[in-house]
């Protein structure tokens, strides 16, 4: 490296341009957060049923099985759009209903075939977990994923 | 060593090595759970292994920050550490939290956000050993001399602790969440962790290769501008599709573009100080892990990120084994290689002995590094056939996963080359011998000395 750069000056430069990504990136931040609850969230209320729903797939870790939105484990389907894949998106009872006879069914216990455990899942949580995965399912997600299957 | 307590280093060592074996095996069940579906399914589900496998993880490698900086400040400083105890107290604390969260995992008591599935006692539990951390390495190195090593390696990791208050952020609004997750997630590995990592790597060759303090010192600084000037808004690739606004799809692809140059230098940096150095260090097995390091994250952190890291491209593959790939590669090649190359060249020291069981240790290099490159291979194999049959052909996720059952059999394969060098690499430094079990060769005279 030249003389022009000194360590001093590669010392400044780091600082004064990190401060400069950070300050970009916080009010970036700020604005995709309004776009999130204003915007690209705002197809369906969040009520206090879909918080509970969102705990009851946190209680549970789907995530390390599932992805959601593409974010997760890879070793099972993707959850964000399941609704859609199984043509209940608009439909609160129906999506309950088969989402309880899934749940219900598992685990298969088919040989050879991955296993997806058993919860112990009230009919409420798994009424507040069937809307929050409606909630997930319009969300804005800028197109993704590339079609039904996810 | 020329410090008493730098010893405390070698508790954190030995810890982290073995929180490595349980990650490494639960890594390997995990893949076996992938070729035999059925194993455990009713006793310990896929799940509960996976939190495991990334959370012994990511404990293992911050100890072994932490035991770095334990090791390598008090030289660098030139003056004891502020105090061993709090920095025992610290480790009593990390341990427990870690074995306490795989305890309550085992007995399925968990979160549910990826990686920071810890009880809310544990992530306290981290924040206090955080907060301790700090406070002990920053007194130790405002008391004595500064350095850039220090600097940066301090910079980093009070960053990345400051961060760590993300893991208590968690909105109604899954977007929300997914958006403030990655400020852990990302910001850690692609940003304040790097700085860790040049940091370490600074002074492992200032050691190695003897080249003067100067110039890998202005490097350091030119690697971590770069690493923070594209890292930041780099974010932004794991913004497409998580509900946040468009503009995050050239930002992110523009930014996160610019991530492979910091990784570069740091190969490079590394290269040139062996070649430029004089010193003829005998630790070769430490030397080996330090390029092996910043040439496997190059890889795996730098090419294999920028292969699905434009929008274009992850729109389809987001999500899917090619992730998976690339995630165990850099993983592997930035952070676990590194962290071993510092247990490498610290223990024989904090042991009181010659480097010794070297060409063990060095097969064990080839080994996990040589299973890391097979297994990224199949997993970008498998995740290439898989998006294209499910993304742009839109079959079903089950049915195109039986598909791949080929190559999920030759990852486990991989997997078990990676634990048996783990182990042997856990052998190499734990027990002493009185000779070499494997004769190196002999010495070989370099011209000029
Ligand atoms: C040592 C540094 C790095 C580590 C340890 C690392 C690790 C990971 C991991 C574990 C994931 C998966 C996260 C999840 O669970 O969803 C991931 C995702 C990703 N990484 Fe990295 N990464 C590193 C550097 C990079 C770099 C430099 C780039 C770009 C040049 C990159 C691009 C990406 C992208 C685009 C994704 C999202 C993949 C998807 O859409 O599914 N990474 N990384
Ligand atoms: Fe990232």
């Amino acid at each position: 490296m030249a003389e022009i750069l000194t360590k001093t000056r590669a010392r400044n430069i780091f600082y004064g341009g990190s401060i400069f990504f950070v300050v970009v990136f916080i009010a970036l931040t700020a604005q995709s957060h309004r776009h999130i609850v204003k915007t690209s969230t705002a197809g369906m209320p969040l009520t206090e049923q879909v918080a509970l729903g969102k705990h009851v797939w946190e209680k549970n870790s789907c995530i390390n099985c599932h992805t959601l939105h593409g974010e997760g484990a890879y070793f099972a389907p993707e959850i964000g759009n399941v609704m859609t894949r199984w043509g209940v998106a608009d439909d609160p009872e129906t999506a309950y209903e088969i989402l309880d006879g899934w749940m219900q069914a598992q685990p298969s216990g088919i040989e050879g075939r991955r296993q997806m455990p058993h919860f112990e899942i009230t009919e409420e949580e798994m009424r507040a977990l069937s809307e929050f995965l409606r909630w997930a399912d319009q969300t804005d997600t800028q197109g993704w994923p590339p079609n039904d299957a996810g | 060593m020329k410090y008493q307590s730098q010893s405390v280093a070698k508790a954190y060592f030995y810890c982290a090595m073995a929180l490595f074996g349980i990650q490494v095996l639960g890594g390997l069940l995990a893949g076996w759970i992938y070729v035999s579906p059925n194993t455990l399914s009713e006793i310990v589900p896929f799940n509960v292994i996976r939190m495991i496998h990334t959370n012994a993880l990511i404990v293992w490698l911050l100890l072994g920050f932490f035991g770095a900086a334990y090791f390598l400040v008090p030289e660098e400083s030139e003056r004891e550490l502020f105090s061993v105890k709090l920095a025992y107290l610290q480790l009593i604390i990390l341990m427990v939290g870690t074995l306490g969260a795989v305890g309550s995992y085992l007995v399925g008591i968990h979160g549910g956000r990826e990686f920071l599935e810890q009880p809310l006692w544990v992530k306290f539990g981290i924040l206090v050993a955080a907060v301790i951390f700090l406070f002990n390495i920053s007194m130790t190195v405002l008391a004595g001399r500064k350095t850039a090593i220090t600097n940066v390696l301090l910079m980093g990791l009070w960053l990345l602790c400051l961060l760590w208050v993300f893991a208590f952020i968690n909105p109604e609004n899954l977007s929300l969440d997914k958006m403030y997750w990655w400020m852990v997630v990302h910001l850690w590995v692609e940003a304040t962790w790097e700085l860790v990592m040049a940091a370490i790597l600074g002074y492992l060759m200032l050691k190695l290769t003897g080249v003067d303090r100067e110039v890998v010192e202005k490097w350091l600084y030119v690697i971590v501008a770069t690493a923070l000037f594209s890292g930041i808004l780099g974010t932004g690739h794991h913004f497409y599709w998580i509900g946040t606004p468009g503009y995050w799809q050239w930002i992110g692809s523009i930014f996160s573009t610019f991530e492979v140059i910091p990784f570069f230098l740091m190969m490079s940096f590394a290269f040139v100080m062996v070649w430029k150095g004089r010193k003829n260090h005998p630790n070769k097995a430490a030397l080996l892990w330090s390029l092996g390091s910043s040439t496997v994250a190059f890889f795996g952190a730098g090419v294999w990120g920028f292969l699905h890291t434009l929008h274009g491209v992850n729109f389809y593959s987001h999500g899917t084994q090619i992730t998976a790939a690339h995630g165990h590669l850099a993983f592997y090649g930035a952070y676990v290689a590194l962290n071993l190359a510092v247990f490498t060249y610290a223990m024989p020291m904090l042991r009181g002995r010659d480097p010794y069981n070297q060409v063990l240790n060095m097969a064990s290099f080839w080994l996990m590094t040589g299973g890391m490159t097979f297994m990224t291979f199949v997993l970008t194999f498998a995740g290439t056939i898989q998006t294209h049959m499910q993304r742009v052909l839109g079959e079903n996720y089950m049915e195109v996963q039986d598909s791949l059952s080929l190559f999920y059999l030759m990852r486990f394969g991989a997997g078990a080359a990676v634990v048996i060098g783990a182990l042997l690499f856990i052998y190499s430094l734990v027990v002493a011998r009185k000779r070499e079990v494997i004769q190196p060769g002999p010495a070989q005279a370099v011209a000029g000395e």
